[in-house]
């Protein structure tokens, strides 16, 4: 979006118009492109006929129209079918993310392509694997997503399972955890694979992730894992992917394409080619019909301890929340000038989880004096639960139960896989 | 007829990478890891998908990176957006355009231009207009140069083995300026001319890199009612006129062929119909076909009606390329070219007898195994139409005799869109001016005002002007032009000849070379011994001046020293040197070098000689 001055130069010449420039006698032709939000506000952005962009100084310039753009139809499908004989039905929602886009080859825009023939024409090789239905949720950044959005999506997959083999969400990497383990929490007696997909690299290029994913995540939705599960690159290398359970997988890296990793867990399996081959044990796939319980209470907090942590902050927490998961530090720590507050959070039955910022490992305030203090002081154990995973499922908890006990006891149960009896070795670390 | 010849010239910047902080550097070093990728083809505008990439896909093809941590980091690996232009690569991007006299943009934006080949990770290219519009000027007139890129490196290839392709990360995102002319050079003596004087302007400003691989020139040719040809892989500039050459006369040869076949036979008659010949050759005597035979190999064959005589030294080294690039085969056998090889004209007579050909007809045989001959067939099929439109686009490879072999078709316009990673880079005015009051001294006025200035003979003040060495030798020689050349010899020869033996003169640091020099003026250090103190520097760089000396046995001889030595050799020769009188001086001359063996500099042995001599016979 071109503003202020450049704006009133530019009069009606819009973007995507053709133009002419004119700099110092020389004369160049293409087409206005729109301004890059990384650019300043003193220079227009040029097309020009060999294909490169240039910035000119909007002071140096005139510039002058030759022709208006040219409209392209918009042509909008929600909801589509591909059917191919024998070939059973995955269900493919889009969510958002760079997954399923399509670029704007003028202004290197992204934008969201999701009518199943826009799928099976970029990635044929899913013709071969199974019938598609795709829809279209909603289309948001994974950053921008909300636990009203786990909702949704939650019904939504609950609806789809009814109509096909497995359900494929097609999401933005960054919060993928977080919408997995609402999923896996809100649906019970899951009879079908529900996989949650992403990208690390756009699609638009050539070295995207998003095929070899996609199709991953097809092949898992047709697989007898009937669990929540999240399918992206196992390696950095096009190899294979990862199938790792929603409420153990966490993102790792902030760019690489292997950026997710199982946390305190085997991956339960792989997928290399066309062959799935499992690692530990899961839900098989079964006839029954799936439970959802939507209902969530948003007024939790996820609270990362310091040095120096400011008391003052638990009196705003206390005051104006529901639950509060920790992220404390070791074996599930905070400074002992804390406890108090907690205390005073057990004194209005408001539950506190407490997790480990370290990650790896399991939450165990026996050993030291101050994790016994805590357990005195009413703090309900983690254990290995991932701190984002507590915050997900202490507020599906608050949302199902009145009574503090019912709270606790949901915190302390495996419900979804997210707590485990044994501490492996072989883990990734 | 008319000619014309552009070129494109790459040259790698002396810089740490475009877009990461890895060194601009290559590594032998043994990888530290290996990462597979595969790329895929995206979707055009259209939605379609590009299909040279598809191609590539459906081969399977995929890449294996090696990768050097030293070298190459997540950048590389397309796993890290690529961090902010290196404002040193655009500064020297932006100095050599002002030098080609080329107006510099306002704001540079980078580019993604797909490339599917593997080289790069990520599947395209960036690269960015740094300016419009230069020119240089030739004896035979004005070569313009209408564009001037710059671009990041590709990976290095290091092998291809059926589909998989490993390539190496270390030069992958070295800044390159690319630098276009437009197709204005008419004469293969004007090309040479033109494509020193980029050299030249390129190295003038220090801020280049020297050595094999770090500038690359591609020649397109096109001859009147011809196509563009585009040869790669052009090495030293001394070749560019025998390529030219070579490649006039063969796009010659095609024209003569297209007329020729057009009189013949009509472009429709030329029938892809393979024939299995296999069962002629049985008994052949051929060492290739008994191989092929061997080998569960096929004879096939087809016809080329009208094409007889048209093959040998004209069509059929284009037929055999199209064969070797597209179906993988060694080479065809072609009927202008038989009987040879061992094969019996018995042979060729059956042959054309079984394919029922006439006088004006050819044929091409292929000895491999059956799906591989007839994919050659289909090429050299392909091929043979093409010869009545002339000459084909393409991509060739020059070759060591300076003529090139078929690479592929010329590829179509790039398909380009924003690298949206990569902010626009705002060129200043500041910046322009500035670079611009403080460009280098171009090479060709260099080498003019060392020839003047220090009294060197043109070739060598040409060849000081264009080596790595010229500020180091001026530095050296400010004080004392006498120096210039001794100094010369040894930035120019010395340090050559050195590297041509195996030692590794690019461990030295300058500042080294310039402490030997400066020794060698003052006296400090023999001439003589210069040699054996740089090659001592060679193994241990980092040594002082006086320790290589203490080291070497080069300490002692100061004047008084020399003087007694010398005194007592001319008292040892004192018969001699009153029979020779003063001819005595040579001989003794070289008594006294043999015996101070490089720890003393000649003048002033010299120099003591004579005065010692003159007093001869003193007391
Ligand atoms: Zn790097």
């Amino acid at each position: 979006m071109y503003r202020g001055k450049i704006k009133h130069i530019l009069g009606d010449i819009a973007e995507g118009d053709r133009v002419k420039v004119i700099k110092e006698g020389k004369v160049y032709n293409g087409i206005l492109m729109p301004r890059s939000e990384l650019g300043d506000s003193r220079h227009v952005v040029i097309k020009l006929e060999n294909g490169y962009n240039i910035g000119f100084n909007i002071d140096n310039i005139k510039i002058e129209l030759i022709s208006v753009r040219e409209k392209k139809k918009k042509e909008e499908k929600v909801e589509e079918e591909y059917s191919r004989e024998n070939r059973p039905y995955v269900s493919i929602l889009g969510t958002g993310g760079t997954i399923a886009s399509k670029i704007d080859y003028v202004s290197g825009a992204v934008h969201p392509a999701f009518s199943t023939s826009e799928i099976v024409n970029a990635i044929p090789e899913l013709e071969d694997i199974a019938s598609l239905k795709t829809e279209i949720v909603f289309n948001i950044l994974s950053e921008n997503m909300t636990p009203e959005h786990w909702r949704t999506i939650a019904r939504e997959v609950a609806k789809a399972m009814n109509k096909s083999s497995g359900v494929v969400v097609a999401h933005g990497t960054d919060t993928i955890a977080y919408t997995a383990s609402a999923i896996a929490f809100m649906l019970s007696d899951i009879p079908k694979p529900v996989v949650l997909v992403g990208s690390q690299r756009s699609s638009d290029r050539p070295s995207s992730d998003a095929s070899l994913n996609l199709i991953s995540a097809v092949r898992v939705a047709l697989s007898d894992i009937a669990e929540v599960v999240a399918v992206m690159h196992a390696g950095s290398s096009d190899e294979g992917c990862a199938i790792q359970r929603a409420t153990k997988v966490r993102k790792m890296h902030s760019s690489r394409r292997d950026a997710f990793k199982s946390i305190d867990s085997l991956p339960i399996g792989e997928v290399r080619g066309d062959k799935i081959t499992t690692f530990q044990e899961y839900n098989m796939r079964s006839e029954g019909e799936v439970k959802l319980d939507d209902r969530l209470e948003t007024d939790v907090a996820l609270l990362k301890i310091y040095p120096g942590f400011p008391e003052q902050l638990f009196d705003y927490y206390i005051e104006n929340f529901r639950g509060i998961v920790i992220e404390g530090t070791g074996l599930g720590h905070v400074p002992e000038n804390l406890i108090s507050k907690l205390e005073e959070a057990r004194n209005k039955d408001m539950p506190v989880v407490m997790t480990s910022q370290t990650i790896f490992g399991r939450v165990n305030m026996k050993v030291y004096s101050t994790g016994r203090k805590l357990l005195k002081a009413g703090v309900i154990s983690g254990r290995d639960m991932l701190p984002e995973v507590a915050l997900v499922k202490l507020m599906v908890a608050l949302g199902r139960f009145k009574e503090y006990g019912e709270v606790r006891s949901f915190m302390e149960r495996n419900i979804a896989g997210e707590v485990s009896e044994r501490s492996l070795y072989n883990t990734f670390f | 007829m008319q000619v014309k010849i552009g070129f494109e010239i790459h040259q790698q910047l002396a810089t740490k990478k475009l877009f990461c902080s890895c060194p601009g550097e290559l590594t032998d070093a043994e990888p530290d890891a290996r990462v597979v990728r595969r790329l895929r083809p995206t979707q055009s505008e259209l939605g379609e998908i590009d299909r040279a990439a598809l191609d590539e896909f459906i081969k399977k093809k995929y890449y294996e990176y090696e990768v050097n941590n030293s070298h190459a980091c997540l950048v590389e690996l397309d796993e890290e957006p690529p961090h902010e232009p290196t404002e040193k690569a655009v500064d020297s991007a932006i100095e050599i355009a002002l030098l080609l006299k080329a107006p510099v943009v306002d704001e540079i934006h980078f580019m993604r231009k797909l490339v599917i080949d593997g080289s790069n990770t990520s599947g395209f290219q960036r690269t960015a207009i740094i300016a419009f519009d230069g020119y240089i000027d030739t004896s035979q007139g004005k070569v313009r140069i209408p564009i001037i890129c710059l671009e990041e490196e590709a990976a290095r290839k290091i092998k291809q083995e059926g589909n998989r392709v490993v390539y190496r990360l270390d030069r992958l995102g070295i800044p390159l300026v690319e630098i276009t002319t437009a197709p204005d050079i008419k004469t293969p003596g004007q090309a040479i001319e033109a494509a020193k004087k980029i050299g030249d302007i390129l190295r003038s400003t220090g801020k280049v890199k020297r050595g094999i691989g770090t500038i690359r020139q591609d020649i397109n040719i096109s001859i009147e009612g011809g196509a563009r040809v585009e040869i790669k892989g052009v090495q030293d500039l001394d070749s560019i006129p025998w390529i030219i050459k070579n490649e006039i006369e063969r796009q010659k040869l095609l024209l003569d062929v297209k007329e020729e076949i057009e009189n013949r036979v009509r472009k429709d008659k030329i029938k892809l119909k393979i024939h299995n010949l296999t069962d002629i050759f049985r008994k052949s005597n051929s060492g290739i076909i008994k191989k092929a035979l061997g080998n569960r190999g096929r004879i096939l064959g087809m016809r080329l009606q009208g094409f007889s005589g048209l093959l040998i030294g004209r069509l059929g080294p284009e037929l055999a390329g199209y064969a070797r690039v597209k179906a993988g085969v060694s080479g065809i056998f072609h009927s202008d070219e038989l009987p040879a090889y061992g094969i019996e004209a018995e042979e060729v007579d059956e042959v054309r007898r079984n394919l029922s050909l006439s006088e004006e007809d050819a044929f091409v045989i292929v000895a491999e195994r059956y799906a591989k001959a007839r994919k050659a067939l289909e090429a050299v099929h392909e091929r043979a139409l093409l010869a009545f439109d002339g000459i084909p686009e393409e991509t060739r490879m020059v070759l060591k005799n300076s003529s090139s072999k078929y690479m592929r078709p010329l590829p179509g316009a790039a398909r380009m869109y924003p690298e949206t990673d990569i902010p626009p880079v705002v060129i200043s005015p500041d910046k322009l001016l500035w670079t611009e009051s403080n460009l280098p001294e171009l090479i060709e006025h260099k080498a003019k005002r060392l020839e003047v200035d220090y009294k060197l003979n043109s070739a060598l003040a040409e060849q000081l002007a264009r080596s790595e060495y010229s500020e180091l030798f001026e530095k050296v020689v400010a004080g004392n032009k006498k120096f210039a050349g001794f100094a010369a010899s040894v930035l120019l020869s010395t340090l050559k000849e050195l590297r041509r033996e195996g030692f590794s003169v690019a461990a030295i640091p300058e500042e080294k070379i310039e402490e030997v020099l400066i020794a060698a003026e003052r006296g400090e250090l023999a001439r003589e011994a210069v040699v054996e103190v740089l090659k001592f520097l060679c193994e241990k760089p980092e040594s002082r001046i006086e320790t290589v000396r203490e080291s070497l046995g080069l300490k002692g001889f100061d004047e008084d020293d020399l003087r007694e030595l010398i005194k007592d050799i001319l008292k040892e020769k004192e018969d001699f040197i009153r029979e020779h009188g003063k001819a005595a001086e040579k001989p003794l001359m070289g008594v006294v070098m043999k015996q101070v063996r490089g720890k003393a500099d000649g003048k002033l042995i010299n120099r003591i000689l004579r005065e010692e001599l003159l007093k001869f016979p003193g007391e």
